[in-house]
């Protein structure tokens, strides 16, 4: 029994994982302002990869593989939030406006 | 199922290529290419997985550091208009 249960518990979080990863990623495709294009990402980047990784971790069990996951894990969840932040920070000393919902951009693009 | 996740990741690459080249500011396109970054690492680490070599999570830790540098370097280079001033030119202004 210990040679496939591993297997299987990490199935439903490499699913999840890659669900978050697309969603994310539509988001990225579809989203009408820079600002929120960068919000969809950083669900990708954290919950998407965090599940892709986790699931991973329970593929290869108690090992180096896993430790070297885990400072993956740790990278992405350090820099992602910085990235963002700084990007944010540029695009609005850049004078990049935000589409608000009640301004014209939002109201000609509404179904 | 590590195959459908490497599918899915291998999605990021091809939209994160779209929104660079269609992203009406700059900063979608930074945004892009950080994408694409990430999804490089997660697609190393999938990669090792599959092929059962467990080299390529080294590559894809040093890469993590790199992609963000990267990104801080750009924006940085379009706010100052060039690497080696920083801040000291907002406070002499």
């Amino acid at each position: 029994m210990s040679e496939w249960w591993p297997e299987i518990l990490s199935w439903p979080f490499l699913a999840a994982g890659s669900f978050f990863y697309v969603v994310g990623l539509i988001g990225l495709v579809r989203m009408p302002d820079v600002y929120t294009r960068m919000h969809a990402a950083s669900v990708s980047d954290t919950f998407g990869a965090a599940l892709l990784l986790i699931g991973m971790m329970f593929i290869s069990g108690l090992s180096l593989v896993t430790a070297k996951l885990i400072v993956i894990l740790l990278i992405l969840l350090f820099t992602g939030p910085v990235a963002t932040h700084a990007l944010a920070r540029a695009a609005r000393y850049a004078k990049v406006e935000p589409v608000l919902s009640n301004s014209e951009e939002a109201k000609s693009s509404k179904r | 199922m590590i195959t459908a996740a490497t599918l899915a990741v291998a999605l990021a690459h091809l939209f994160g290529v779209w929104r660079a080249l269609k992203g009406p500011t700059v900063f979608d396109r930074v945004l892009a290419a950080n994408t694409i970054g990430v999804a490089a690492i997660l697609l190393l680490a999938l990669l090792g997985f599959l092929t059962e070599r467990p080299e390529f999570l080294d590559i894809g830790i040093t890469y993590g550091l790199l992609n963000l540098i990267g990104t801080l370097a750009v924006l940085k280079f379009f706010r100052y208009g060039d690497l080696a001033r920083g801040a000291e030119n907002d406070a002499a202004k």
